[in-house]
Formats: C-alpha cells, sequence, structure tokens
C-alpha cells in the first residue's frame, strides 16, 4: 500500500456514525449492497499505518459484526495490533473487537498474550480492566495457563475496581485450565472477607457457580457463607449465597437446620421480591423438612400467586412445582388459584398452572380433573388445547397406567378427546389404544366399542389429524373383532369409500383389519359350535395357566357371562339392530333362549352383503401401487374367491345338515382364525438385544455378493399368497419365528426352489431352531409373571394412598382394577449414565484437594499423606517465621482426625471451633506476609504455579464446616 | 455462568445490542436472536417476562420502543434480572440522558462499556451506576 492512498483513507475515512446513517438510510432491500461496500472500505482502511484510521475502521467492523453479522474474523490480527496502542480508546475498540470475535481457534490468539500481561500489570488501572474484561471473554486453556500467575497478582490488588474483575475473570480461567485453582484458590477465599460490597458480591457469584456444579467440594467453606447470609444487607449478595446453600443443605443435614432460620428471618423482613423469592426456592427446594419454614414460605408464595404482577404469579405458580411430594397440601391449599390460572393471558403461567394440575393427579382425582381439564381444553386456543391434552395423555399414561383404575372410562376418554376439533395428539392416541388393547384385557369390549364410535363417522376421515387415531381405531377393531357388536357394520365402516382420503399406510390397516373381520365372519358361519369357543379361548389352548379362564372346568358366573356375550355377539351378526352394548344384559335371556338356533349365525344374505362389500370396494384396489395396499388387497379378495362357492353351498343346505369338515375353506379359515386368535402382547424395548445372535450368523460382513443371489430369484406370482401378521413384524422385528406362517396352495414345485435356493445360501438365513429363546421375548399374556405384577400393582396402589392427597384408600372399589399386564422389566429405556470426566470435575478435584486437603485421597493413605503434607508445609512456615507455635503446629498435622473428633463433639462445638478459626486465621495473616513477598515476582509466581501440586494451600482447613 | 446474552432489540425486531458470554458462531447467532424476538415480541403487556427457550430462561422488559432480553441459566433469580435490567436502562439514562435507540445505536462501545463494567462473564460485578460510569468517563477524559 502507498503513502498515498493511506493518507486519502485517512482524510477521507467515512467515520463510524457516518457509516451508521448510510445503513439506517439505505434503499429498502439495498442494505446487503451497503454493508458490503463499508466492508470493501474497512478492508483497505485497517490496513492503514495510522492507528486512528485502523481504529475507526476496526470499530465500524466491529459494528456491521454484532448488529448486522459480518463476518471478521479475518481482523484478528489487526485487533492484536492495535491492542499494543498505548492510547486508551483504541487499546478498548481493540480489545472489544477481540471480544466479540475471536473465538479458541483464532490463530492469532496466542500472540496477544503478551499483550494481555502487560496490561494485566500496568499501573493504569483502566488497561487491567480492560485486558481482564477481554480475557474472561476469550480465555482459552494455553492464555489461561500463560497468564494464571499474573491473575494471582490482581486477586489482591488494592483497587477494588480490578480486584472484583479479576476474582470475575478467574472462573472462566479456572475452566479451561484446572491447576489454577491451586494457585489462586486461597486467595479468592480471602475476598470472601473483605470489606468491599462488591469485591464479596463478585467472590459469591464465582462460588456460587463452582459449587452449582459440584457442591460437596466447597462444603468448608460453608462458615464463611453462613457469615454472609447473617451479616451482608445487600440482596445480591444474599441471592448467590443462598443458591450456594440450596446445595449444601441438601447434603449436610446439620447444615440445613443451621440456615433455615436466618433465612426464614430474611424471608420475613425484605421487601425485595426477588430475595424473598429466592429464599421460597431455597426452603422449598432444599429445606422442605422444616414444617414451619414450608409453610412460612408457601405463605408468601400465595402471596405471589394472588399478586396483580403476572411476573409474581408466574413465579409463584413455579415455586408451588417445587413443592415436595409430602407437602402436597401446599398445592392444594391453593387449588383454585391454579385452576383459575388455566384461564390466564398469558400461554407461559397456564402452561404453568397445567403442570402444576397434573402434578396432583392421582387415582382418586384423576376422572375429575380430567373432566375439568377437558372442559378447558374445548374453550381454549388450539397450541394451549394440544398442551392440555398432551399433558392428559402423558400423565394417564405414566408409568404404565398406574393412575388408571377404570379402563373403561379412560378409553371412552380417548374417544372423546379424539373428536375435540383442536386434538393433533393422533400419535399419542393411536399408541394407547393398541397399547391398552394389548395389555389390558378386561377393556377389550369397551375398545372395540370406542373404535367402531370412531370409525363409523365418516366426517373423521377428512381430519388428516384423526388419521393415526382411526388407524388404532380399525387395528383393535380387527384385532378384538370377536367384541364387536356388529361385525357387518364394522366391515362397512372400514371399507367406506371415504376410507380413500386415508394416507396409504393407515389405508393397509383398515384392510387388513377388514381381513380380520371377514375371517372372524367366516369362521363363526363355518363353525358355529366352535365360534364362541375359539376365538376367545385360542390362548387357552395354548397357555393353559389364563388366570381369568383359570377355573375353565367349573365355570364361575362371570364366565359363564363371557360366554354367553360371545355368543350374543355372534348372534347379532344376524341380528344388526342389536347394537348397543349396554342391552347385553337384556339379551342374555334372548340369548340363551335362542341358543339353538345359533347356526344361521351368518345368513345367505347377509353373508352375500359382505362379500359384495368387499368386492366392490376393493376390486378397484388390486392395481394399487402402494404395496402394502395391493397386498392386503389380493389376500381379502383370494380369501374370498376360496370361500364364496362353499359358502353359497353351505347355506343352501339344511342347518346343521351340512360337514364342515370336508370343505376345502374349512381347513384354511380355521388356519387363519388360529393364526388371528393368537394374542399380541407387548413387546420390551430391549427385547431384541436379548435375543442371542445365532452361531455362524455374521452381520459386519459385506453383502456384495447378494447381488449374485438376487438374480436367481424368481419372484413368486400371486398364485400362492402369504398370510404372515402383517403387525408382526412392524411390531418387533425378531418375533414373526413363532408367529404361525402359512402358505396357502403352496406348489411342490416352489417350495423344492426354495429349499435348494436356502441350502446354496443358507449363510444369510438365520436357523429356524431359534425359536424357544425367541418365544421369551415378552411373557405371554397369561404367563405366571402376570401374577406377579398383580401384588406388584398392589404394593404401587398401597404406595400411592399413602402418599396421596386423600389418605384413606375406599375400602372397596367399585370397579377392580383389571390386570395391566407389565413387563418386568425393559418398558422403560434405560439410559446408561455414563458421566464422562468433564473440566468442572477437575476444577472441583483440585478444590476439594485444597479445601479438605487430603480427603480425596482413600480414608487408608489419608493420615500419612496430610501428615506428609501438612510436615512439608509447617517447614515452609517456620522458614519465614520461627514464632509459629507448636500447639498449632500439631494441631494442623492431623486435620482429619481432628474433623471426626468435631462430628461427634456436637456440644463443644461452637466455643472450640471459634477459637480454632481464629487461630486459622491469625496464620492466614502469616501466610499473606509470607506469600506478599512473592507478590511481585512474577517469575517466583509461576514457579509456584508448577510446584504447587505438592504444597498443600494454607486456607483454613476449617475442620468444623458445621459451624 | 449465570447470564449468557444480553440483547437489546428494538420493536421492528432489529438487534441493536448482543453481548455473548459463550461462544457462538455467526450463524447460530443469528438463528437464536431470530427465534427470541419472534418469541418475545409477540407477547403483550399482560404477559408475564419470562420465557424458556431451548436452555435458556430469556427475562425480558421493554422499555419504549426498545426491548432488553437477557438470556439466563436455569438457575438464575429471574426477579433479580429484571432488576439488573433497570439498572441497566438507569444507568444509560445518567449517562445519555434520556436514553434512546438512537444513543445506543451511535455509542454501541459505551454500551458494551457499561456492560462490561456490569456483568463479567456472566455475573453481575458491579451495581453502583457511580461505580459503573466512573471508568467511561475517565476513560472520555483521556481522549
Amino acid at each position: 500500500m502507498s503513502g498515498g492512498s493511506s493518507l486519502m483513507d485517512s482524510i477521507f475515512q467515512r467515520s463510524l456514525e457516518d457509516l451508521i446513517k448510510s445503513v439506517r438510510l439505505h434503499l429498502p432491500g439495498g442494505e446487503p449492497t451497503v454493508i458490503s461496500k463499508a466492508l470493501e472500505e474497512i478492508r483497505r482502511e485497517i490496513r492503514s499505518t495510522d492507528l486512528t484510521t485502523k481504529a475507526e475502521a476496526l470499530q465500524k467492523l466491529t459494528y456491521l459484526h454484532s448488529l448486522h453479522h459480518a463476518d471478521m474474523s479475518w481482523a484478528a490480527f489487526h485487533a492484536v495490533e492495535l491492542s499494543s496502542s498505548a492510547f486508551l480508546p483504541h487499546k478498548r475498540a481493540a480489545y472489544l473487537a477481540a471480544s466479540i470475535s475471536f473465538r479458541p481457534s483464532t490463530d492469532v490468539l496466542l500472540l496477544l498474550t503478551n499483550q494481555l500481561r502487560k496490561d494485566l500489570n500496568s499501573t493504569n488501572h483502566l488497561e487491567g480492566s480492560l485486558a481482564l474484561e477481554c480475557l474472561s471473554v476469550i480465555c482459552t486453556p494455553d492464555l489461561a495457563r500463560d497468564l494464571t500467575p499474573d491473575l494471582f497478582t490482581m486477586l489482591g490488588s488494592s483497587k477494588n475496581l480490578v480486584r472484583k474483575k479479576a476474582i470475575a475473570t478467574s472462573l472462566r480461567v479456572f475452566s479451561q485450565y484446572s491447576d489454577a485453582v491451586r494457585v489462586c484458590f486461597k486467595r479468592l477465599v480471602e475476598n470472601l472477607e473483605s470489606g468491599d460490597v462488591q469485591t464479596v458480591s463478585a467472590t459469591v457469584g464465582v462460588f456460587c457457580e463452582l459449587a452449582l456444579k459440584e457442591p460437596r467440594a466447597y462444603m468448608p467453606l460453608a462458615p464463611e457463607f453462613y457469615r454472609i447470609l447473617v451479616d451482608s444487607r445487600n440482596n445480591w449478595v444474599l441471592i448467590k449465597v443462598l443458591k450456594v446453600f440450596a446445595k449444601l443443605a441438601a447434603l449436610e443435614p446439620r447444615l440445613a437446620k443451621k440456615v433455615v432460620e436466618p433465612i426464614c428471618e430474611h424471608m420475613r423482613r425484605s421487601g425485595a421480591k426477588s430475595l424473598v423469592f429466592e429464599c421460597i426456592r431455597t426452603i422449598l427446594s432444599s429445606l422442605s423438612e422444616y414444617e414451619s419454614a414450608v409453610k412460612l414460605a408457601v405463605a408468601k408464595v400465595r402471596e405471589f400467586l394472588v399478586d396483580d404482577d403476572q411476573n409474581l404469579r408466574y413465579l409463584g405458580l413455579q415455586a408451588l412445582s417445587l413443592v415436595d411430594l409430602k407437602h402436597l397440601w401446599a398445592v392444594l391449599e391453593n387449588k383454585e388459584v391454579v385452576i383459575r390460572s388455566l384461564s390466564d393471558a398469558d400461554p407461559n403461567i397456564k402452561l404453568e398452572a397445567l403442570q402444576l394440575v397434573m402434578a396432583m393427579v392421582s387415582e382418586d382425582n384423576v376422572t375429575e380433573i380430567c373432566r375439568v381439564l377437558i372442559t378447558y381444553a374445548l374453550k381454549a386456543d388450539p397450541e394451549f388445547c394440544n398442551e392440555i391434552l398432551g399433558f392428559i395423555l402423558s400423565a394417564c399414561s405414566r408409568n404404565v397406567y398406574e393412575v388408571i383404575i377404570d379402563f373403561d372410562w379412560y378409553v371412552s376418554l380417548l374417544g372423546e378427546i379424539s373428536r375435540i376439533p383442536h386434538c393433533k395428539k393422533g400419535e399419542e392416541i393411536e399408541n394407547q389404544l393398541t397399547d391398552i388393547g394389548m395389555r389390558v384385557e378386561d377393556v377389550r369390549p369397551e375398545l372395540v366399542h370406542v373404535g367402531r364410535n370412531l370409525l363409523i363417522d365418516p366426517a373423521l376421515l377428512g381430519n388428516p389429524f384423526i388419521h393415526r387415531i382411526l388407524c388404532g381405531a380399525a387395528w383393535v377393531s380387527g384385532e378384538y373383532v370377536q367384541f364387536s357388536t356388529n361385525p357387518l357394520e364394522l366391515m362397512e365402516a372400514l371399507l367406506q369409500p371415504r376410507t380413500n382420503l386415508l394416507p396409504p399406510s393407515i389405508r393397509a390397516v383398515y384392510i387388513q383389519s377388514a381381513f380380520k373381520v371377514l375371517t372372524f365372519c367366516l369362521n363363526v358361519a363355518f363353525l358355529p359350535n366352535e365360534a364362541a369357543y375359539s376365538s376367545s379361548s385360542c390362548p387357552i389352548n395354548e397357555y393353559s395357566a389364563s388366570p381369568s379362564f383359570a377355573g375353565h372346568e367349573s365355570l364361575t358366573d362371570c364366565e359363564q357371562d363371557e360366554f354367553l356375550n360371545l355368543r350374543v355377539l355372534s348372534q347379532s351378526v344376524k341380528a344388526p339392530s342389536v347394537k348397543n352394548g349396554g342391552d347385553t344384559a337384556v339379551n342374555h335371556v334372548k340369548t340363551s333362549a335362542s341358543l339353538p338356533l345359533r347356526n344361521d349365525i351368518l345368513t345367505q344374505k347377509s353373508a352375500d352383503k359382505m362379500f359384495t362389500l368387499v368386492k366392490t370396494a376393493l376390486a378397484p384396489l388390486v392395481g394399487s401401487h402402494e404395496v402394502e395396499i395391493h397386498e392386503r388387497v389380493c389376500n381379502i379378495l383370494g380369501l374370498l374367491e376360496l370361500t364364496q362357492n362353499e359358502m353359497t353351498g353351505c347355506f343352501s343346505r339344511e342347518k346343521g345338515n351340512f360337514e364342515t369338515e370336508e370343505l376345502k375353506a374349512y381347513e384354511t379359515i380355521k388356519m387363519m382364525r388360529n393364526a388371528f386368535s393368537e394374542e399380541i402382547g407387548p413387546v420390551a424395548v430391549s427385547a431384541r438385544d436379548r435375543v442371542p445372535i445365532p452361531e455362524g450368523l455374521v452381520l459386519e460382513e459385506n453383502l456384495h455378493n447378494l447381488e449374485t443371489i438376487c438374480g436367481d430369484v424368481q419372484f413368486p406370482i400371486s398364485s400362492s399368497f402369504f398370510l404372515g401378521r402383517p403387525h408382526s413384524g412392524e411390531r418387533d422385528g425378531v418375533s414373526f419365528f413363532n408367529r404361525p406362517i402359512i402358505e396357502v396352495s403352496e406348489s411342490s414345485n416352489e417350495s423344492t426352489l426354495l429349499t435348494e435356493h436356502r441350502k446354496r445360501h443358507g449363510l444369510y438365513y438365520l436357523p429356524s431352531d431359534k425359536k424357544e429363546v425367541v418365544s421369551c421375548e415378552y411373557p405371554p399374556p397369561n404367563d405366571p409373571k402376570v401374577q406377579d405384577d398383580i401384588t406388584d400393582d398392589a404394593e404401587d396402589l398401597v404406595k400411592l394412598t399413602e402418599q396421596s392427597l386423600v389418605r384413606k384408600k375406599k375400602p372397596s372399589q367399585a370397579k377392580p382394577r383389571p390386570v395391566v399386564l407389565k413387563l418386568d422389566e425393559g418398558d422403560e429405556i434405560s439410559v446408561a449414565a455414563e458421566k464422562p470426566e468433564s473440566k468442572d470435575d477437575m476444577v472441583s478435584g483440585a478444590v476439594r484437594e485444597l479445601l479438605f486437603g487430603s480427603d480425596a485421597i482413600p480414608p487408608s493413605t489419608q493420615i500419612n499423606s496430610s501428615d506428609k503434607l501438612s510436615s512439608k508445609r509447617s517447614g515452609k512456615v517456620s522458614e519465614v517465621n520461627e514464632n509459629v507455635g507448636n500447639v498449632r503446629k500439631s494441631e494442623h498435622r492431623t486435620p482429619s482426625s481432628r474433623k471426626s473428633k468435631h462430628h461427634c463433639h456436637g456440644k463443644e462445638r461452637e466455643s472450640r471451633s471459634s477459637e480454632k478459626n481464629i487461630e486459622l486465621r491469625e496464620e492466614n495473616g502469616q501466610s499473606n506476609k509470607q506469600k506478599s513477598g512473592h507478590r511481585h515476582g512474577r517469575h517466583k509466581a509461576r514457579q509456584r504455579a508448577d510446584g504447587i501440586a505438592n504444597v498443600v494451600s494454607q486456607t483454613p482447613v476449617i475442620p468444623d464446616f458445621l459451624l | 455462568m449465570g447470564i449468557r446474552f444480553i440483547l437489546m432489540v428494538n420493536k421492528q425486531g432489529q438487534t441493536r445490542l448482543a453481548q455473548y458470554f459463550e461462544y457462538l458462531t455467526i450463524d447460530q447467532r443469528r438463528a437464536l436472536e431470530g427465534e427470541i424476538v419472534r418469541k418475545c415480541l409477540a407477547r403483550n403487556e399482560q404477559q408475564c417476562s419470562f420465557v424458556e427457550h431451548r436452555n435458556y430462561k430469556i427475562v425480558y422488559r421493554r422499555y419504549a420502543s426498545l426491548f432488553f432480553l437477557v438470556g439466563v441459566d436455569n438457575e438464575e433469580n429471574e426477579l433479580a434480572i429484571l432488576e439488573f435490567i433497570h439498572l441497566l436502562v438507569e444507568t444509560m439514562d445518567r449517562h445519555f440522558g434520556n436514553v434512546c435507540e438512537l444513543d445506543i445505536m451511535f455509542h454501541l462501545e459505551k454500551a458494551h462499556f457499561m456492560l462490561e463494567e456490569m456483568v463479567m462473564n456472566g455475573c453481575i460485578v458491579e451495581t453502583s451506576k457511580s461505580n459503573i460510569l466512573a471508568p467511561i468517563q475517565l476513560m472520555d477524559k483521556a481522549s
């Protein structure tokens, strides 16, 4: 760059003010042009040798960077350059630019080290504080390491302005370089006793941040904090100290006892809401066992809750949410305010209130609360409505529906929720519908009823948010079709024309459910005698230890009911008018009278109707491009074709006359019915991990040679179809091994091809003898384990009622809680709590080493090492001052034993510890003097830093932290 | 670290001052500012001054056309931060005399400097107005 152009730049340089004005005046949309033009100028000007020009350019760049997000990483070097200017405003501009734009990876960062050191040691405190401000933002491990000695010096500065900044900076330095703790910590602690409020404030701020991460390490400082808590009248300081105590008191009950009274005192005395709120928070979160304190805090919360200021109302609600479970009375006392807050003008307040309401939920009040919330949801705006619904769903399903006793009620509530216009919780409701269906056997009839009501409503199909719910409803209706009061109606609902509004994946579920319904009906028609039996009793065949059917041989009343029920159901196929499940009681009489007539359950007419329905609805879908739909349609039409002719024949005969066993279709239908009537249970999240990898299965190997295999695969054409359970695959990737796989009309030719193929490429198939292992993945629905769960449940209930608001449990529930199938383990995902060693840990490790002396070392070596350390130290002390009393030395020699003594002698504690504290303070004074010798020698201080690991600080190893 | 960032935004949503106490890239800053501005400026006078966003708690207050937004940790005392905002405004008021948006725009560096006197590394270190302004006045004299 020539001198001329530099001069021109200086003379004609636009000032920052000009720049700001030009940016403000730009034409709409012209901002980027203005900025890029300005940046061009800046790039030129910043290279100027004239520092004023350079500084102005850097200021402009800083402005553009921080308000217009312009890149300024390229100017890092110029900032470093300018920081060496002796002129303060230049230096200030440079440091501001550095602290705003530098990042840990900025390569010129290290060039700043020397300048920072120079300024830190400057006699001008303004320079020092500029450097500290910059360091506190851009500090990296390297900078921290190099500047720790200087920081140490500044921590003892006589100027409060500098000292408090050094204190604040030390937090940042500690986090980058944990060894700095060993050097600076003692001085930091000394600042707690400073007479200057701001210094104390900064120090407490630093300790508050440190203690939040690892409170235990700071326990020995409790006496200092206590003194501040009692003496200080500065609210900023008190708030920070309270935060520290909130952490410490949780760890040490005796400390809690000590601080609870001063905290209450502040709460009573102070007019500052911020301090009062902090006291409330501390008491409710950490001192909840002090009844009187909690009462006082709750009274204050109440004042907040009824205040006109929305901020206080919000915080009041938040404070209530901190209330411990055993003080739920506090929430209940304010129940009305909380409920009223549900209609507050502020969504945040509403949300807090909602969280509180949900925290109150127990099995006794869940119905009532849900009713209230649903009315609120209906009135609320869409967003909050969904918040409410989400909370209801998650609260009710918490811990495998532990608060739900009346599942019939809950299932119908789900149905009700689905019809709320703004409801967008489709996925969650779908999951719960299917989940409850699988887990709670007793609720299935109601579930099917709710599902049917959703499915038959054509209007719902138009709302995409409900599609997922319909999917769940369709699945339960198909899966538990034996509870349906009117399968024909169900079939119509599943195949109604508006289902074309559904996404293909859900439509596939509809069609599959229709398949199940058809199979069920055909089964009933072919096997009138067995129909009722096989539909529900399949589990009995497979697991004879069914709890509800345990007394299968001698039917109790209830079971007989169920038996009859099924017949009613079958019956109602013929009589579609009987839809209402509530009529069953009446029907029992009818049915038992009409039992002999059960053969013509599916009349010719209704069968024809169903067949036509299926055909007309599904025939157009044979050409669907969606594989899922295509395949299922082919399945169902294939089944229809297979059975239709014989059905006609069957109906034309005299009833009771035909031999079902002779019919070809009979076998097929029976097999399929068996396949479908096997229960699907919930699967543990960890189920797949428990399946051992079969021997010889190589999962890691490259599969490039698959191509050759795929090449000779002959895709079978639809003449043979495959009737696995589509859901099994979706639900649990492995369990299809134990599903009956039925290949209908398999041609022998194809099967030999298949075996040949398998033989050749056996590597890619799982061996088929793993059935045993796989079948253990989830407890079969009637497994004895369920019995355990029942007792568990009972225990849970007892526990809950103990905690619950209404202490006494109603002796007899109107309805016993049905069995909820729970997996013994793995229902919740266990998160491996791995805690990596972070920098924070290192900081607190170093702190602990300093404060506890050797406490961090295992007990066996403790005494020895502390002996060694303290002897080293006392040797050092005696070098400086021979007057150190022997008594004191020997006291110091066994800090740990003394500490333990104090734990025992609670009563003498007060007097003795105060003596000792005085002694220790004296010694502090000495060590200060001793250290002040080092203060000016940076070099020496550096040495200290290097060798410091071995030197135990003379910080009062305050033995009695319980005051 | 109690305070994570301090933003001043006018009611059109333009950032007038941004001070971060942790490192974020330009894109992260831009995104964060945009989200917060959208969230907070939409709120009305009857709504409370606290908004939760990502893992921050935003405490904000509106003075005339300018919003002061402070992002803090969850542990921080919200009311104390409100007081801090008020203190900041009073301090600026004392320095500029009836402070307005333009004062902060044209004296961005000074505004930063005041903030740095009050907050370091996310901790509030100075709460006395005269102490905060003393170094600024000294430096003004020097230049």
